[in-house]
């Protein structure tokens, strides 16, 4: 069974309606890239998976379990976000890794250590958090997400407006995800074709393909697909 | 007195503070502007308003608390409450949305949300504590009136400042004015050594 199952999904904002996807199934263990000009209704999608808001029409279900209403807590730590500008806590690198476990009453410092191995921070551990470059401060918050080993990793554009160097890093870090489901949501066509097995268009709130990487790329179905991936429509 | 009336709006006027800047609710701008209008309240108008509460025929008269260092107490957690809660309030609603937003994301309780983004904020929340600090140390109004100034009793630095200068000794005024700014220093130094700046 896939992990999440969105049925019949419509979601507003006061009288505009921002999403709607009649189905979307997304697989364990895939990496599913959602492009699509801003204001498509990626960021939106991805708060929908998060469990930070409710949709207003329509059923997720979550690894077998119909979500309605209240968000069980355990649910809702089974899902981590990292967001496109990385939110550090003012503390040391080492306590923003750490934190998400301590949250859970889990304090397990070779965990902490073997994450911040991952992202090559190991030395910056006792850092200022809020000292560190852009890239950096995206790997922390990619190594606060990863040292958690949720069910489901929500990228939101994590390589926007960083250097190659750490695009490459942050990238290698995704390739190597294990069985965990990631959804990266991004601008660059080039890295979804890159990172993810499957890739989906959102346009105005509406997923106008979904399909493996390659047949996305090399033998998309609509046009406004081909379009995009030609880099000829302009957003 | 100071230290009591500190620890007593600390204690209120901190989670009451956050709890205000954390949520959303009807008349929160109306409590905001109240809040503000509780920061600029002068202290000798909180004094009277205590001393007729406690005055024999007032309302809390039967506690017999005036002239009594528990009147100061009060008064003084009065002038502090205000400068605690406001300032709190808005060290609160400044940690950005995008963090408290991280936070929830990563899986944080409610209750844990409200907590890191008051130890984020606490940089806000230690000036709001200095803040009330100064306001309370160096007050005289207020603690004149409901004090009675009694040697031994309800006199502290700044009653005994007044009264040492209108009696013409400036000498030992200026001294207790000295020892004054020193305490003054000390505790904004430890308190500044807590908001890890020190």
């Amino acid at each position: 069974m896939s992990l999440y199952q969105l049925r019949d999904i419509q979601h507003r904002y006061g009288e505009r309606t921002v999403l709607e996807l009649p189905a979307l199934d997304i697989e364990r263990g895939e990496v599913l890239a959602l492009v699509g000009p801003s204001g498509a209704g990626k960021s939106t999608l991805l708060r929908l998976l998060q469990f930070l808001e409710t949709p207003t029409r329509g059923a997720i279900t979550f690894d077998g379990e119909r979500l309605n209403g209240q968000i069980d807590l355990r649910l809702r730590r089974s899902v981590v976000t990292v967001f496109q500008t990385p939110a550090l806590l003012d503390r040391s690198v080492f306590d923003n890794v750490a934190y998400g476990l301590r949250l859970r009453g889990c304090p397990a410092r070779d965990q902490v250590w073997a994450a911040l191995d991952r992202v090559g921070l190991r030395h910056a551990a006792r850092a200022r958090a809020r000292t560190l470059s852009g890239g950096e401060a995206q790997r922390v918050a990619l190594a606060r997400a990863i040292v958690l080993q949720p069910r489901a990793l929500l990228l939101d554009e994590p390589t926007a407006n960083l250097d190659p160097y750490n695009v490459s890093l942050i990238e290698e870090i995704i390739r190597s995800h294990g069985d965990m489901t990631i959804v990266l949501v991004t601008h660059n066509v080039f890295q979804a074709k890159r990172l993810a097995d499957r890739v989906g268009l959102l346009l105005n709130g509406q997923l106008i393909e979904l399909a493996t990487a390659d047949r996305f790329f090399s033998n998309p179905i609509d046009p406004r697909t081909r379009s995009f991936v030609n880099g000829e429509m302009v957003y | 007195m100071t230290g009591l009336a500190l620890i007593i709006a600390t204690l209120l006027g901190v989670p009451l503070g956050a709890l205000i800047g954390l949520t959303t609710f009807r008349g929160k701008s109306l409590l905001r502007a109240m809040l503000y209008t509780g920061m600029g309240l002068p202290p000798v108008v909180v004094g009277l308003f205590v001393y007729l509460a406690l005055s024999r025929s007032g309302p809390l008269g039967a506690l017999g608390w005036l002239f009594t260092p528990s009147a100061m107490i009060a008064a003084q957690t009065i002038i502090a409450l205000p400068l605690t809660m406001g300032l709190t309030m808005t060290s609160v609603e400044s940690v950005s949305p995008e963090l408290r937003r991280q936070i929830v994301a990563l899986g944080a309780t409610r209750a844990q949300t409200a907590w890191t983004t008051l130890r984020e904020a606490r940089i806000g929340v230690t000036a709001a504590i200095v803040a009330a600090f100064g306001g309370i140390i160096s007050e005289v109004g207020a603690v004149m009136l409901v004090g009675g100034n009694i040697a031994g009793q309800t006199r502290v630095l700044t009653t005994a400042i007044v009264l040492e200068t209108r009696q013409g000794d400036f000498s030992l005024a200026l001294a207790l004015g000295v020892i004054l700014l020193a305490l003054t220093f000390v505790v904004n130094v430890a308190l500044m050594r807590l908001q890890g700046r020190g």
